[in-house]
């Protein structure tokens, strides 16, 4: 969906693509035998290599080929059998080596595609330009001293798999929901665990607005984004600062830029303008990489079922609705829980209650569904009470509060609190017949045409009976009754 | 292909070395020389023939994906000018 945005002078269309740096769930570094590990003491993870000590050589972790290769078929994309290592120049503290090795011309994956789910179920396809491996560099930190900064290796060398988009995106909610998917898919994979917060999953994000449908404008990048609502942010910010720029007379400069999470502006980083000029040349330290076919394949063989197959899966085999299905896949905890509940379930049942109560109910707790105080095999139990008329779908909201509560089993619940719904004839049409006996005006009124007053009779009868009256008896006892 | 000074100046920047305008001019010759050297390169005629990557017959080796390095915070800062709390400590480079 093209947000169009109204301008003083007419409307505007963004255009955007992503880069995404995806932090591969190796247990060593792309090109070092150091850990990986999240939140080490500083410089313990660091070797020789990752310090860019004169005479270290890299050795590259075939894990982290694999993993590429495996995303990128993820991707639908094409795998490369050659690629090719460059040094990617430039200084920076925390760079020991004062270049990168990252992939240019030959990068490990080819073109690919996705399909991302926008909030009305629909979708859109978005093609992907290529996916590339890389050293992450270092960590400098700005706030611990007035004049100087502290720098850390330990996340220098990490292998990242660099994703990058076509500008084929067209609002923040695209982007989001392009995001979301990516990290989907890496999490279905584990070739990324795509936490955001400790920067395992970073984004830049390169905007530029233009007339619909016009030609391409210049583009601004915006670096190390990690949050899906902080990148929304930069962009609304971004394509009013550009289409203020513009219809003002003047023209967008192509620039890296930051974006202040406290201000929710962006800002200009780098000015100078040779500070892209990088000087890629192969690294003399690294042979072509060079992959088979049958490599390629195998673990071809081995992919899981992807967030996109698992979706249409849902669809056909459940008849579920592409918004419902796009919820449930989109994190693979939530599809695997779901998997466990729908088994010999009712799929409607067990969806509703999945996307609606449980979900709801944990958003408001704010716990993830790992976390979950009722299990996927007792949100089943319940689920199987409500199929076999065990209690009403009222009544199971109740139980379903009190699970939430207590991680007691539904069936405990129903029988502590004589929740069973009562299916017995007889017990109902007693209560029927306490409550016509109670209201013969009600009838009078009934039988000369007020149809509405149906509905006050099974009120009645379900409050007398506390809920527990099967509604479908009750319905049929009374139309019999009233005739 | 010639290397003017303007350009002596814009790679020495790159490269983070300070050239005085004497220096320029000098390395402005060199730098010529040795374009000029290479470029009889250009006279072979290479139609058709697949890049050379390597002169030896091997593919790039792959190793484990193991941990058999690191925990050597002392050496790693060893020769730094400053440091603390286990950091290396460096001007202020904010951008």
């Amino acid at each position: 969906m093209t947000e169009l945005i109204q301008g003083e002078t007419g409307t505007w269309e963004m255009v955007i693509g992503l880069e995404i740096h995806a932090q591969v769930t190796s247990n060593s570094k792309l090109f070092s035998g150091a850990a990986t590990a999240f939140g080490a003491s500083p410089n313990s993870q660091v070797s020789l290599v990752d310090a860019a000590m004169p005479g270290m050589l890299p050795v590259i972790n075939e894990y982290c080929v694999e993993q590429a290769v495996r995303t990128g078929l993820a991707l639908n994309a094409k795998i490369n059998l050659t690629s090719v290592f460059e040094r990617k120049n430039y200084f920076y503290a925390d760079l020991p080596q004062g270049y990168q090795i990252s992939q240019f011309e030959t990068p490990i994956v080819g073109e690919g595609s996705i399909e991302i789910d926008l909030a009305d179920g629909s979708t859109k396809t978005v093609e992907i330009e290529r996916l590339h491996l890389e050293q992450d560099a270092g960590k400098s930190l700005h706030d611990q001293h007035p004049s100087k900064s502290y720098v850390d290796l330990n996340r220098s060398g990490n292998a990242l798999m660099e994703i990058v988009s076509k500008p084929d995106l067209r609002s923040a909610d695209e982007v989001a929901s392009y995001v979301s998917k990516i990290r989907a898919i890496l999490r279905y994979l584990g070739s990324c665990d795509g936490n955001m917060d400790e920067g395992s999953m970073r984004c830049d994000v390169n905007l530029s607005i233009r007339r619909p449908n016009d030609e391409l404008g210049t583009r601004t990048e915006i670096k190390n984004m990690n949050s899906i609502r902080f990148i929304k942010q930069a962009i609304a910010y971004e394509a009013s600062r550009q289409i203020d720029i513009i219809e003002s007379g003047d023209k967008v400069v192509q620039e890296t830029r930051l974006f202040d999470t406290v201000t929710g502006e962006t800002r200009s980083m780098r000015s100078k303008e040779d500070a892209n000029d990088y000087r890629y040349f192969p690294d003399p330290d690294l042979l072509p990489l060079v992959i088979e076919q049958s490599f390629v394949d195998a673990i071809n063989d081995n992919m899981p079922e992807l967030p996109d197959e698992k979706k249409h899966r849902y669809i056909n085999d459940y008849g579920m609705n592409a918004y419902d299905a796009s919820v449930l896949i989109a994190e693979k905890s939530r599809a695997e829980y779901f998997e466990i509940v729908v088994k010999n379930r009712d799929a409607k049942l067990a969806t509703n209650w999945l996307t609606t109560e449980l979900l709801g109910a944990l958003k408001k707790a704010e716990k993830d569904i790992e976390d979950s105080p009722v299990s996927a095999e007792q949100l089943g139990g319940l689920i199987e009470l409500i199929s076999n008329n065990t209690i009403s779908g009222r009544i199971a909201k109740e139980v379903f509060a009190e699970m939430f509560e207590t991680s007691a089993d539904a069936i405990t619940i129903v029988e502590e609190k004589g929740l069973k719904q009562v299916t017995d004839t007889g017990a109902i049409e007693a209560i029927v017949d306490e409550v016509l006996a109670d209201n013969p005006d009600k009838i009078e009124q009934y039988k000369s045409g007020k149809d509405k007053l149906f509905g006050f009779f099974v009120g009645q009868v379900m409050k007398k009976s506390q809920g527990k009256a099967n509604p479908a008896m009750v319905n049929q006892l009374l139309q019999d009754k009233l005739k | 292909m010639s290397i003017d000074t303007e350009t002596v100046e814009k790679i020495a920047r790159l490269a983070r070395i300070k050239v005085t305008d004497t220096e320029k001019e000098k390395y402005s010759k060199e730098l010529n020389n040795i374009i000029e050297w290479i470029e009889m390169l250009k006279d072979v005629d290479t139609d058709g023939i697949e890049p050379l990557t390597s002169v030896v017959d091997m593919t790039l080796y792959m190793r484990e994906d193991e941990i058999t390095d690191g925990n050597i915070q002392e050496k790693v800062l060893m020769n730094a000018p400053e440091t603390a709390e286990g950091f290396f400590v460096v001007p202020k480079v904010l951008e």
